[in-house]
């Protein structure tokens, strides 16, 4: 068979309407599993958080946690679900090595939360901001599985391993898993949408605090099914379901891959087949997994071993009650509060800054001068290593105290960079850094003086320019003052000096 | 004097081991003789734990001696179904695919026999995964009958049954999952409780079918099943199905023994044909002897229990082809066909096909069926609703009666080999016990004779709704005092195997 | 209803149990024999009955998010077929989950 080629995506949207779909598993940021008290942290020693029961060792028995079910309650009523007033836990069968007991505890016809909704913003391809509301089919709750190390062949892949190392201490951590409905009718913004969806979804539940949602750590995981059909068609086509696809852009990037390939099947005559894919951030497209065509049969039934939940309606009214500001209404909160336009907001957004800022706002500073560090100077040397804003090591606290001591003028720009390098590099608070690096403003005029004078004296043209009247040549005068102190003038000052020296 | 300790009751050894007229190590020590002695005739057991046995019975000597105060366990004896974890000794279920395996935790009835002070003699042989009633399914050989040693001593906890029936041990706990407590223990002369469901821990048991699975006493007389059945109930926090309330106070209720005044219902469905004419002889004569006692006797109808089969084989098979895929080669146990050229897939199947006997097999490939997508509903979901039904039944029926009775089984202990092949039979055997797996509730055997036409001991069964164990006690103890009254001693006494078995043998 | 010889392989299949040819054999005739007893289910008027899963009506039994101890790591792997770098060794894996 020759694989058909992809279509430009233009031309796909142009011809094919796309249905998406996401379902996402979080892990739950409880002290322990879901059925047993090992802990539920990342990355111990290989398989040194286990027991009888996540092992699932002959004879051993699961008991939920309270708190697990309440995190999933919570996820439920944040995206604005029913909450089941009886559902049971049931069994997913089928072998597989990082299964500990062969079946996953999971929930089938019955979830603790069904038919929600949640609201997400984009910005469409003219930047025009758009509004989604995009359905829940349900939430529920299941257990995490073990890990597999594949030894041999090409390396960590599974086709071509030798065998497998199997480590089982994530086996029985408690996820939920999030489902959304058919997304219909977005167009040409569907990988838009998808991508959107899921920074919402991950933005609720942080403010949630049910999870780290760390997608490169996989407390996020996210499996996104795409079809497509002619325009006009009032059939759905066949669905894929792209797996491992591990970060915001990801889920953007497989979703318009698959458009593309889809469309190029459809065009070619072929019919596209009901599978898993793979998505592979490296090359940007997907490749073919296991076929869904001898459909697995899980065998569903109730776990025998678990008794059904009824969560009583009080709990769940207090849960609700205790649900926080949600992100969509905190952003418009924040927006008004901080003055700034939506492409404004956007941009805070993209950098996952909010926090940040607000936390920087909270400790002291403008949300001007908070934005301004963050998405500047910050955003950059976060930028240079690589890595997060959140991972940067400075606080909010630490942020708006540069910021005070620029306010007040004990430090201008430059040397509030070094100080930032210094907080950066580990040498304690910004006064901390002033204190040691000699960072602070020289503010005794005599010392400028002198400085200003020999700038003068060393730039007769320059003088001449500005006594013409040209006033925009001080800063040529400026720069040797700065120069002479080691930045630590005040340019303000300094011009100042130069204006009363001059005139 | 050794073969005298193994002939008394639990109860009589708790008294004598508390009055210090004999230790814990000289009880026990009587007990690994008598096993020696029959063991090689019965086989019931899988793994005698001699030493950990004797170096327990020490301790309880020793904490005696320093005056400690002990429960009426401490020092006495009692022998565990190998579907049990036990931390010091390892746990098979009667299946080549646990071959040495070795648990690193106690089951919660294990814990709570070690804390009581109980002596863990061993571990007693059963039917594979506790799927069977005769015991012939063992990985390991079918024990045999204390009363005919061609004979099954029932199942699937044939070996608890054939140890306390052959005096090797006073005590026994087994299983319960459609009668394998109370058809061992009719077979073989003695006593067997399913309790209600929930009111011992699961926690340790192998799961069979978890919906049903109970773990319960077996003893050679009541009162002593109800001396080992509150060391070992009660909440357990670690299986989720676990009863909170308090356990029924049954050992009150066992030395209460009377019937006076009470409603007993007999169950018109389970009697009749395909039951043997001696069965049904001695259930009668039980029934007459219960009035005679003062009880009132009606007849009750539960119509759904001839349904009651038909849905357990789909029930417990669906719930066993789950819990028993666990059995995959991967981190415990037996692993076949790891040469390098196999798959995970591959070895996972050779070693299941290579581990596991045919009935567990064919008990697996049936629940697989029933719990396929297109045949859901028609099989396992249409036995889920006949289970309601038969609860329904037994509601209405406990509204005429307190307690049911009826025979334990249709048929006294029948041949090694009989049935091997045939396992429509050999589900027969569970046709009287299956309604209170399926409901829940308490039931119980007690022996009620000899059947005429062979001279095996007959049981009769005596269910009592949810959490009133202690009356399904109550009436098998008055029904026991005034049986060995009639015949003049325990119907053990009446066993008439090989001399070295028999009770009267042990005594010469 | 009967069952066919290949659907009881297909069922051996799902069950992983690689079943020898004669243990085929001789299994679907039995199965069906079962198959054909436990129908009787079917016979039962059971409109609008509700579905029994527990036998008791127990509800909401939880744990508190309370961390217990864990087996040690040797102790774990004791029992285990094989073991390389403290992990499970397992044979290669042919599908992927």
């Amino acid at each position: 068979m020759t694989t058909p080629t992809l279509v430009p995506y233009a031309e796909a949207v142009s011809r094919y309407e796309p249905t998406i779909g996401l379902e996402t598993h979080v892990e739950l940021g409880t002290w322990t599993k879901l059925f047993c008290g090992c802990p539920a942290v990342f990355g111990g020693e290989p398989n040194t958080q286990t027991c009888p029961t996540c092992l699932g060792l002959p004879g051993s028995l699961p008991v939920p946690s309270r708190t697990a079910i309440e995190y999933a309650i919570k996820i439920g009523l944040a995206l604005n679900c029913s909450i089941a007033e009886w559902c049971r836990f049931a069994r997913k069968n089928y072998f597989y090595p990082d299964m500990p007991k062969d079946f996953q505890i999971s929930q089938y016809d019955e979830p603790l939360c069904t038919n929600g909704w949640l609201d997400v913003t984009l910005e469409d391809e003219n930047g025009v901001e758009q509004q989604v509301r995009v359905g829940i089919e349900r939430v529920h709750m299941e257990e995490d599985t073990g890990k597999s190390l594949h030894v041999g062949g090409a390396t960590g892949r599974i086709h071509g391993a030798d065998y497998s190392l199997v480590d089982y201490n994530r086996a029985g951590i408690p996820l939920v898993e999030i489902v959304t409905k058919p997304i219909t009718g977005t167009g040409p913004l569907a990988p838009l949408v998808a991508r959107a969806y899921v920074t919402e979804l991950r933005d609720v539940l942080r403010s949630l605090g049910v999870s780290d949602v760390r997608m490169e750590e996989g407390s996020l995981r996210c499996d996104v099914n795409t079809s497509i059909a002619p325009l006009g068609s009032a059939v759905l086509g066949t669905r894929t379901e792209t797996k491992n696809v591990n970060s915001l852009r990801s889920v953007e990037r497989a979703v318009r891959s698959e458009i593309e390939r889809e469309a190029g099947v459809l065009d070619s005559g072929g019919a596209v087949a009901l599978e898993t894919r793979h998505f592979h951030e490296d090359t940007g497209i997907t490749t073919s997994g296991r076929s869904k065509e001898e459909a697995e049969d899980y065998r569903y039934f109730p776990e025998p071993d678990l008794v059904p939940l009824a969560p009583p309606r009080e709990w769940v009214e207090q849960i609700r009650r205790s649900l926080p500001e949600l992100p969509s209404v905190r952003r418009q909160r924040l927006q008004d509060e901080w003055g700034l336009s939506d492409k404004d907001l956007a941009a805070l957004r993209n950098a996952d800054a909010i926090d940040l800022v607000a936390e920087t706002v909270a400790a002291g500073a403008s949300p001007a001068d908070a934005r301004k560090w963050w998405l500047g100077e910050l955003s950059r040397r976060a930028h240079e290593s690589s890595t997060e804003l959140t991972a940067l090591a400075i606080t909010p606290a630490q942020v708006a105290r540069v910021a005070a001591l620029v306010g007040s003028g004990a430090l201008n720009d430059r040397l509030a960079r070094q100080v930032i390098d210094g907080v950066l590099a580990g040498e304690g608070d910004p006064d901390d850094v002033v204190k040691t690096r000699g960072l602070a403003v020289v503010s005794d005029d005599s010392a400028l003086l002198a400085a200003v004078d020999e700038a003068i004296a060393a730039n007769p043209d320059v003088v001449q320019k500005i006594r013409d009247g040209k006033t925009s040549a001080i800063g040529a005068l400026i720069g040797p003052v700065m120069k002479a102190t080691r930045g630590r003038a005040d340019a303000a000052r300094v011009r100042e000096l130069i204006i009363e020296r001059l005139s | 004097m050794s073969s005298e300790l193994t002939r008394k009751t639990a109860v009589e050894l708790s008294e004598e081991l508390r009055a210090k007229n004999v230790s814990a190590v000289e009880v026990t020590e009587a007990h690994l003789d008598r096993m020696a002695e029959t063991e090689g005739h019965v086989h019931a057991f899988l793994h005698v734990a001699r030493e950990q046995a004797l170096a327990a019975a020490r301790t309880v000597d020793d904490r005696r001696a320093a005056g400690e105060e002990l429960g009426p366990l401490a020092g006495v004896p009692v022998a565990l179904k190998d579907v049990l974890t036990t931390a010091d000794m390892p746990t098979t279920a009667g299946s080549k695919i646990l071959e040495g395996w070795q648990p690193p935790y106690d089951a919660t009835v294990t814990a709570r026999l070690r804390q009581a002070g109980a002596i863990i003699l061993g571990k007693t042989n059963m039917d594979e995964f506790a799927m069977g009633s005769s015991t012939e399914n063992s990985a390991w050989g079918p024990s045999h009958n204390p009363w005919d040693l061609d004979r099954v001593p029932g199942g699937s906890s044939g070996g608890s049954a054939a140890a306390v029936a052959a005096f090797q041990a006073p005590l026994a706990v087994g299983t319960d999952t459609g009668g394998s407590i109370r058809q061992p223990a009719s077979v073989c002369g003695i006593t067997g409780v399913k309790p209600t469901y929930g009111g011992n821990s699961r926690y340790g048991l192998i799961a069979f079918a978890s919906s049903l699975d109970t773990p319960g006493p077996l003893a050679r007389t009541v009162l002593d099943a109800a001396l080992l059945q509150e060391a070992i109930s009660g909440h357990d926090p670690m299986d989720a199905t676990s009863i909170p309330e308090a356990a029924p106070p049954v050992v009150a209720a066992a030395r209460q023994a009377d019937v006076e005044g009470l409603r007993i219902g007999v169950v018109t469905e389970l009697s009749g044909e395909g039951y043997q004419p001696g069965v049904l002889a001695r259930f009668q004569q039980a029934v007459e002897l219960l009035e005679s006692l003062g009880a009132k006797i009606t007849e009750v109808s539960c119509p759904h229990f001839t349904y009651a089969l038909s849905a357990y084989y789909l029930i417990a098979p669906s719930e066993c082809s789950s819990n028993l895929a666990r059995f995959d080669a991967m981190r415990y146990g037996l692993r076949v066909g790891d040469d390098g050229t196999h798959s995970a897939e591959e070895v996972m199947a050779l070693t299941r096909e290579a581990g596991f006997g045919s009935e567990v097999k064919r008990r697996i490939m049936l629940g697989t069926y029933a719990l396929s997508s297109g045949y859901y509903d028609a099989y396992y979901g249409k036995a889920q609703q006949v289970r309601t039904l038969i609860a329904r039944d037994f509601e209405a029926a406990f509204g005429q009666a307190d307690v049911l009775v009826s025979p334990t089984t249709p048929t006294t202990a029948f041949r090694i080999g009989e049935r091997a092949d045939d396992p429509i039979a050999m589900y027969l055997a569970d046709l009287c016990t299956i309604p209170s797996n399926m409901a829940g509730n308490a039931a119980l055997s007690v022996p009620c004779g000899l059947s005429p036409d062979d001279n095996l001991p007959v049981g009769l069964q005596i269910m009592a709704p949810v959490l009133a164990d202690d009356r399904a006690y109550r009436v098998a103890a008055a029904a026991e005092a005034a049986f060995t009254e009639r015949w003049g001693h325990p119907l053990l006494d009446d066993a008439t195997g090989p001399a070295s078995l028999t009770a009267k043998g042990a005594g010469r | 209803m009967s069952i066919t010889r290949d659907e009881v392989a297909h069922l051996a299949r799902l069950s992983r149990l690689a079943l020898s040819d004669e243990e085929l054999d001789h299994l679907a005739p039995q199965l069906n024999q079962i198959i054909s007893a436990v129908a009787r289910v079917q016979e039962v008027a059971a409109e609008g009955i509700p579905p029994t899963s527990h036998a008791l009506p127990l509800t909401n039994v939880y744990r508190e998010d309370e961390p217990s101890p864990c087996l040690p790591a040797d102790v774990v792997l004791s029992q285990a077929p094989a073991v390389e770098q403290q992990r499970f060794k397992v044979p290669r894996i042919l599908a992927e989950d």
